[in-house]
């Protein structure tokens, strides 16, 4: 088994998943046997595939399979290279945790069946790590649209509440209209030799015409999926109608499979690079990252609150992408790999602690039932497991170090402040812009983490029934704590992840950062040189740890002063209840004042005679009304026109296909010469 | 040897000299508005007598709200402790860079936030809405002015910075006019001082910090004031060594030592009374004119990397 | 032509971007006022490196000529006026503060890439005060247009007369001295003019705010 091929491994493990399902099938409603048996099995899974990965990723060899599936003369090409590996990683470590959540989390009697959500659970999983084998448009798209399928059946889970479906229903529109992108773009790239794997497509050599159309229209399709501006609205409302592991999958692990295909579109199977890719890259990166992180501030529900978070994200991830094509276009390639390297960094610390902050909402849900901030509150004491382990996602989450986010967003700045080299002035004086924008990003993160942690967690509970709450189960537990350890680890460690990354864009740009961030020590990070910069976290955490530690010591050793308990002080207020504490509203409420331009709001206040005041404010968001709608309008309109022609009687359909009959036949001869 | 040596002193500098500084800034605040003032020592009697007191605590906090404390005080001892203050030649600085240190600055915040909203009173979480509020527009504003200082020196580490602006050749940069203003901004909102926060007031309407600390007493008092006091100074060594870095020495033998000391005695007492006068002659800005404040130290500092990239210098 | 000279030059214009930027955000008459005078003694200084860096006299004349009435006689005027016609308030602005600063960043980069062509023509040793002076110009401008009271606004035209006069003096070394001469007069003459006028419009309308003026159109 060991020393298999680590790509057999890999079908191996999709072999399984697609077993487990339908498995699950068989038993479909035997609850426990689905839970406690499946669910753990399909985390293993999880596990020999981060194992296969991260072997081919020490070897850097590259895998290829042809799998005779599907159609007659139209075999599945698959290749498994250090890109794919490292996305293969990604899955395989994140839905480990996931799936050993998962295990403990749904309850018999919710929605769907259990043994049907395994099913779609595990095609899900499957159909991933397939997208990421495939070496064909068709394998491609066969494995996007089954992703794309499973996931919106997993979403409608809870499918007797009309809002889930309507959820669900923009999810599949909006993933279909990028799917249709993606294929226009193979399309493209195949340049009318009518062969359609990508080894065909990394020969081709497209005119600049063609190259920026295969890339806008790789953009537009992954861009949808990734939930790019003004794609982006599905994802807000998508992922907090999914059951909480399915939409710490779908944030952590499937909106990474997005990123994947630019990256194989745009630096494996694309020669041409041109610097206005990645100026629009960056551009709407930025915006999209700015536009995330200041509607998550201001949100009140927790699961829309990470939604928007991961906006934010993925649009630090395509700013960083765009900088990445940026410096390729100029050859720039050492740094085109620091910035490809902050990519990668990110996309694997984004997947662990975005999903273990979907997982921590989950089990909140369960205890409390409430997804409302403001019903929510202290819960740090009624279950200090989910909170401790939150806290350490949210300080991930804001960049802070010496936890994974902050690495990232390390090497972003560095390679950042490294492009006033760029040969046109222009994007020099970007650069600045640019990069106090993503600063902004990071602090702005940090407010809506606080605000998502403090409200949720600290102060007094809000409602009365919060104090019956308990803690999460072991499998819950044990899922989270992974999700968590290796979001410490990741920011501990950051070469030893170098060293991973290092064949990826050794492959894609043809320079690795490995070597030279490590030769100060493994435990330094220093990308290019050490005079330039450099960051210990483990120096980081011992000095933390070890000013923390001597404080404690020598308190405790010098003063012998006592602890006691009161009732805290009220300002003099002969009465104070929960209700006083900031309502989630509050909390926002500087930034809907300051970014009121970027929120359509509808508020009541109430007049201060009011005997029964109420106040209430609802943020939506300006694209819904000002593209969706208006789209969703014209269609309308179009469907009632195009809808007169159904008439109700058959002869008139038999007329019309006649009518296209008649016209077929017309032009089948002018189309002969 | 000389390594750990100047480590060494340059995190004791600042934890016996910090509550100096404040003692400084508030006796000169009180000579200007003609009082006779407590007197510099005054900020260590204050954490003697905090230190032997019992400690209250609300029965609603957290482990979390005892934790706190000693997580701001450890993080704000190791931002002073990668300054550069009297030496260059700092091990641990190379362990975080500027971009580390902002982070430093912005985890003691979080935590204290956190603390602040842990009890679950109004004040709390008032004061805790506010000093994120001030840190979203301070922490990138202060990264933007770091940058600009990161991009004369080509590098991001601290010591490389000051060796490039102290040690090298004599030369002017514009792009440092921005940014120390900037940076004048965000010292003045991050330490909670006049314009923006009034350490002197506990007024519901006004106040940030002193609305956070206000569950604490005893010991986690002590730690917390002490904290403070080494943000005023940590951000004083800042300004210091990006915009006066003269004086500051490469290597830590005892004659670049004594050189350095009193040059850094000297440039803090400078920094207390600008400080001090700023404060009087300032009033408290409302608290819906501080993101315009802090916006425009933001901008100016972005605006200093844009210069230094347009001027070539 | 020392480096040490060209550095001051750099520092004056960038100087006199952060006086430009502070006028843009501020909200007191008086203190704009101040800023203004300052700007000029920016401008005398840049002058006077200017003319000791080239050896040119004739630059030392119109940087007298500048400390003379743009640092001290017009500040003076301008005090006089508001003491008479008693506007020391607070001043609000027509757009927030940060988003005018925004708009601001995008036209000093605009400004750059204008007057990287041209500075590249330029003979001047200091080819990147071309650019900050043409920001300088466009922000006075902007500043004009955000308010909505008469005399910040005659204060913008006066900043853009200083960032004129930085122009031809960094990037071409000065205007002969005849057309100095008459500029100087030109905004002496303008500034008192634009005094009684405002004496007329506050004594017509009660008021300095120029949304007044929009009842004078024909209905």
């Amino acid at each position: 088994m060991l020393n298999m091929r680590a790509i057999d491994l890999v079908l191996w493990v999709i072999g399984a998943w697609i077993a487990l399902g339908l498995l699950g099938i068989l038993a479909l409603h035997r609850f426990a046997l689905v839970a406690r048996v499946f669910f753990p099995l399909g985390a293993i899974g999880g596990l020999v595939l981060a194992f296969a990965a991260i072997r081919l990723l020490g070897s850097g060899m590259v895998d290829t399979k042809q799998l005779s599936l599907g159609l007659p003369q139209l075999p599945f090409h698959l290749r498994l290279d250090a890109l794919s590996a490292f996305f293969l990683l990604v899955i395989g470590v994140a839905s480990f945790g996931i799936s050993l959540f998962a295990a403990g989390y749904f309850r018999a009697g919710e929605g769907t069946a259990p043994g049907l959500l395994c099913l779609e659970f595990h095609f899900f999983l499957a159909s991933m790590a397939l997208v990421l084998l495939a070496d064909d448009a068709y394998a491609f798209m066969v494995a996007w649209e089954s992703m794309a399928l499973t996931s919106y059946f997993l979403v409608t889970a809870n499918h007797r509440l009309p809002k889930i479906r309507a959820a669900g229903f923009l999810y599949l529109l909006i993933a279909h209209i990028g799917a249709i992108a993606i294929l226009l773009c193979f399309g493209v790239l195949q340049a009318n030799t009518g062969d359609y794997t990508f080894a065909n497509m990394r020969v081709q050599n497209l005119s600049t015409f063609w190259a920026s159309a295969a890339f806008l229209l790789a953009f537009f399709g992954f861009g949808a999926k990734a939930g790019i501006l003004p794609l982006h609205v599905w994802l807000p409302e998508a992922h907090p109608a999914a059951p909480s592991p399915v939409s710490a999958l779908m944030s952590g692990v499937m909106i990474k499979m997005a990123i994947y295909g630019l990256l194989r579109v745009t630096f494996d199977l694309l020669h041409l690079h041109i610097w206005w890719w990645g100026v629009v890259l960056l551009v709407l990166g930025l915006t999209t990252a700015i536009f995330g992180v200041i509607f998550a501030a201001v949100q009140v529900e927790m699961k829309r609150l990470l939604a928007y978070s991961s906006i934010e994200n993925i649009g630090l991830l395509f700013t960083a992408m765009g900088l990445a094509l940026l410096f390729r276009s100029y050859g720039m390639n050492t740094l085109a790999a620091l910035a490809l390297t902050a990519c990668l960094y990110h996309v694997l610390g984004h997947a662990l602690f975005k999903s273990l902050l979907f997982l921590t909402t989950g089990s909140v849900l369960h205890a409390t039932g409430e997804r409302n901030l403001g019903r929510l509150g202290g819960l740090i004491r009624f279950m200090p497991w989910v909170a401790w382990l939150a806290l350490i996602g949210i300080l991930a989450s804001s960049g802070l170090p010496p936890f994974s986010g902050f690495v990232s967003e390390w090497l972003l700045l560095q390679s950042f402040l490294f492009t006033p080299g760029l040969p046109q002035p222009f994007l020099n004086m970007l650069i600045p812009i640019a990069t106090a924008s993503i600063a902004l990003t990071a602090a702005l993160a940090g407010y809506a983490m606080v605000k998502f942690f403090g409200v949720v967690f600290l102060g007094q509970p809000r409602e009365e029934k919060l104090s019956e709450a308990h803690d999460a189960g072991v499998f819950e537990k044990i899922g989270m704590g992974w999700l968590a350890l290796l979001t410490i680890g990741l920011g501990l460690a950051p070469n030893s992840i170098l060293h991973l990354i290092d064949p990826v864009t050794r492959g894609l740009v043809g320079v690795g950062l490995a070597h030279p961030a490590s030769a100060n020590g493994w435990w330094l990070l220093t990308p290019t040189s050490m005079v330039r910069a450099s960051y210990g976290p483990l120096y980081f955490l011992f000095g933390v740890v070890a000013a923390v530690v001597i404080a404690f010591v020598l308190v405790r050793l010098l003063y012998h002063a006592r602890l006691r308990r009161s009732a805290p002080w009220g300002g003099g207020h002969p009465w104070r209840n929960s209700r006083m504490q900031d309502t989630a509203e509050g909390y926002g409420q500087p930034i809907r004042q300051i970014f009121e331009p970027f929120f359509h709001m509808d508020r009541h206040l109430p007049r201060p005679d009011d005997n029964e005041p109420e106040y209430h404010v609802v943020v939506t968001d300006k694209f819904w009304e000002g593209i969706y709608m208006p789209i969703a309008r014209a269609t309308e309109y179009i469907s009632a026109k195009v809808g007169k022609l159904q008439q109700g009687r058959i002869s008139i359909y038999l007329l019309y296909s006649f009518v296209t009959l008649i016209v077929i036949l017309l032009l089948v001869p002018t189309a002969r010469r | 040897m000389s390594r750990a040596f100047s480590q060494l002193i340059s995190i004791l500098t600042p934890i016996l000299l910090a509550p100096l500084l404040l003692g400084w800034v508030n006796q000169m605040r009180a000579w200007l508005s003609n009082r006779r003032g407590p007197g510099v020592l005054q900020p260590y009697r204050m954490l003697h007598k905090l230190f032997n007191k019992d400690s209250v605590m609300a029965d609603t906090a957290s482990s979390l709200f005892r934790f706190a404390p000693y997580a701001v005080f450890g993080s704000m001892l190791l931002a002073n402790a990668i300054i550069p203050t009297l030496s260059t030649d700092l091990p641990l600085a190379s362990a975080a860079d500027a971009i580390a240190l902002v982070g430093l600055f912005a985890l003691a915040r979080i935590f204290i936030s956190l603390a602040a909203m842990d009890i679950g009173t109004a004040f709390g979480t008032l004061g805790a809405r506010r000093e994120m509020l001030v840190g979203f527009l301070a922490e990138p504003a202060l990264l933007t002015v770091l940058f600009s200082a990161s991009l004369i020196g080509q590098s991001t580490a601290l010591p490389t910075i000051v060796e490039a602006v102290a040690h090298k050749h004599f030369a002017i940069y514009p792009s440092l006019v921005f940014a120390g203003m900037a940076f004048i901004l965000v010292f003045l909102a991050e330490n909670a001082r006049v314009p923006v926060d009034n350490p002197a007031t506990h007024l519901e309407l006004t106040m940030i910090h002193e609305a956070m600390i206000l569950e604490y007493s005893g010991r986690h008092l002590a730690l917390m004031e002490w904290a403070a006091s080494l943000k005023l100074f940590a951000y004083s060594t800042l300004g210091i060594a990006l915009f006066l870095p003269w004086g500051i020495g490469q290597k830590a033998t005892p004659s670049s030592l004594l050189l350095a000391l009193p040059s850094l005695a000297l440039k803090l007492a400078l920094i207390g009374i600008v400080l001090a006068l700023v404060e009087t002659f300032s009033a408290k800005l409302r608290i819906f004119r501080v993101p315009e404040f802090l916006a425009t130290a933001f901008l100016l500092g972005v605006i200093g990397m844009l210069t230094h990239i347009l001027l070539g210098a | 032509m020392t480096t040490l000279s060209i550095q001051l030059v750099n520092l004056f214009a960038a100087f006199l971007l952060l006086l430009a930027f502070a006028m843009l955000a501020q909200r007191r008459v008086l203190t704009l006022v101040n800023l203004y005078a300052l700007q000029g003694l920016t401008v005398v200084a840049a002058t006077t490196v200017v003319a000791h860096m080239t050896h040119q006299e004739h630059l030392y004349y119109s940087a007298i000529l500048t400390l003379l009435l743009k640092v001290i006689l017009i500040p003076w005027v301008l005090h006089r006026l508001i003491k008479r016609l008693n506007v020391r308030w607070d001043i609000e602005t027509l757009i927030n503060i940060p988003s005018t600063m925004l708009v601001g960043i995008v036209l000093v980069v605009f400004a750059f890439n204008l007057a990287l062509p041209i500075s590249k023509l330029s003979t001047s040793v200091v080819p990147g005060t071309l650019g900050i002076a043409l920001a300088c110009i466009l922000l006075s401008f902007m500043m004009m247009i955000t308010r909505s009271k008469a005399l910040p606004q005659v204060i913008g035209f006066l900043a853009m007369e200083n960032a004129l006069f930085f122009a031809a003096t960094s990037a071409t070394y000065g205007m002969p001295m005849v057309v100095e001469l008459g500029i100087a007069l030109d905004v002496l003459v303008g500034v008192f003019i634009l005094g009684v006028f405002l004496f007329q419009i506050s004594e017509q309308f009660e008021s300095l705010d120029i949304r007044n003026l929009e009842n004078l159109k024909e209905e």
